[in-house]
């Protein structure tokens, strides 16, 4: 039975003696698309590593629809990393074909045709990925994380270095995966872009979440006066 | 998918990255030929080399060429994050690591066979006299020293002064291995080569191979999850 949420509850993780979260608790359901705001540093990027199951926290506990973590989980779960998880030397299929396989998905070959279609990249399909622009390289992680239909979507700055036709199939993408009852969390700066889509946001600022202050305005103008 | 078609699958892919690049065999093998170069001028006098030097200078030249190439394969993973990539994969960490192993090993046979011919002709060593002794010996302590040092650099791999410590960490973990190279070959090229003296360190070789690979098996998992 697969998941239908996930709820982190006092999580804190701490590095050495910094702490990058703390006492974090949120809960984010099927269907819902969570944008993820916060300034470079505020543990962004930690939460999202915790959530992937590839951090353990300090303290606090994480559920995956009230089951603790265990290894299938990895299998339900697609992170696309500020770092993209791709090989720059195999060519963008053999990129898709090694995940697919690893992740021991059927029919790997036409799995990876439509990923590529979807990243608009079949006329590159047999190219190095060192050759690619970051927008390019950005479309293949992303497909890469969505191979094996993942019930939990994590994604870290996806919009980095698309532009502005990317930048909508990924709005696109993303509202497909909420009605497919996905869970998806996104840390980004791009706030204007992510606003239509989102259900919710969490700030997080110096590793707590902190409120977004409700009323008028643009998710932007409301997140630049909690920074004041 | 079962453990062993995870670890062919991460072998191919580390040899078709290595063959189009050929970083880590080109760096590796140049280091290991100028070693060898080195020490012939320093072993080697009117054509003649000193005794029982060979097999230390082999061994010497295996270790420092594969503290290059562990060092290089897992830089290769972190440059782009790829082994989160690998360790979110629904598959037993421990056949990830066997796959970087044996990738590794290949490797430093590839290597070991262009570096072993070379021993014969610079300090005349015996390579024919025993050649199965001598390959198990080499093959032996070729994965006594890369499961160790698998583990040690992929550990590392997020640790700043990365290429500083494994060579600290690696060495004195992998003297006994190395010893037992060493004295092994060492029978072997003897004037008046001493098999079961050899065959002695190879069953230590095997005996060590078994502990380091279990030790590593047994934490990798942990080591991998931060």
């Amino acid at each position: 039975m697969d998941f239908t949420s996930l709820s982190f509850t006092d999580v804190t993780r701490n590095f050495g003696r910094r702490r990058a979260l703390n006492r974090v608790s949120f809960r984010l359901e099927t269907g819902e698309i969570v944008g993820l705001l916060g300034p470079n540093g505020a543990g962004k990027s930690t939460l999202l590593s915790i959530a992937a199951t590839l951090l353990e926290p300090s303290s606090g506990s994480i559920a995956y629809g009230g089951q603790p973590r265990a290894d299938w989980l990895r299998g339900r779960i697609g992170l696309l990393g500020h770092d993209l998880y791709l090989y720059p030397e195999l060519s963008a299929a053999e990129n898709l074909a090694f995940f697919a396989r690893l992740h021991g998905l059927p029919d790997v070959e036409r799995r990876v045709s439509s990923a590529l279609e979807r990243a608009q990249l079949v006329d590159r399909r047999d190219d190095q990925v060192v050759g690619f622009s970051r927008g390019m390289r950005q479309r293949l992680a992303l497909e890469r994380a969505l191979l094996h239909d993942p019930r939990l979507v994590l994604l870290d700055e996806p919009f980095t270095g698309l532009d502005d036709g990317s930048s909508a199939m990924l709005v696109q993408r993303l509202q497909e995966l909420r009605s497919k009852q996905c869970l998806v969390l996104v840390a980004t700066h791009d706030l204007e872009v992510i606003e239509p889509i989102i259900t919710r946001a969490l700030l997080l600022r110096q590793g707590k979440l902190a409120p977004i202050p409700p009323g008028a305005g643009s998710l932007r103008e409301r997140y630049r006066r909690t920074s004041v | 998918m079962s453990f062993l078609a995870i670890v062919l699958l991460v072998v191919r892919k580390d040899l078709v990255v290595e063959f189009r690049n050929r970083e880590i065999v080109y760096t590796t093998l140049f280091f290991a030929v100028s070693t060898l170069l080195v020490f012939s001028f320093s072993f080697v006098h009117e054509g003649r080399a000193v005794e029982d030097a060979a097999a230390g200078i082999l061994w010497v030249a295996i270790a420092f060429s594969g503290t290059l190439a562990l060092g290089r394969a897992f830089e290769r993973e972190r440059q782009n994050e790829t082994l989160r990539g690998l360790l979110m994969a629904p598959v037993a960490r421990t056949a990830l690591y066997v796959g970087k192993l044996a990738g590794i090993l290949l490797l430093l046979l590839a290597v070991e066979a262009v570096v072993v011919p070379m021993v014969g002709l610079m300090f005349q060593a015996p390579l024919f006299r025993y050649p199965l002794t001598l390959i198990s010996l080499l093959v032996s302590g070729t994965i006594g020293f890369a499961a160790v040092g698998t583990l040690f650099a992929a550990m590392l791999v997020r640790t700043r002064s990365r290429d500083v410590l494994l060579p600290v960490l690696l060495y004195p973990i992998t003297v006994p291995v190395i010893i037992a190279g060493v004295r092994g070959t060492a029978a072997l090229f003897q004037v008046d080569a001493d098999l079961p003296m050899a065959r002695a360190w190879l069953s230590m070789l095997v005996f060590f191979d078994a502990v380091f690979v279990t030790l590593a098996l047994w934490t990798f998992e942990a080591v991998m999850t931060e």
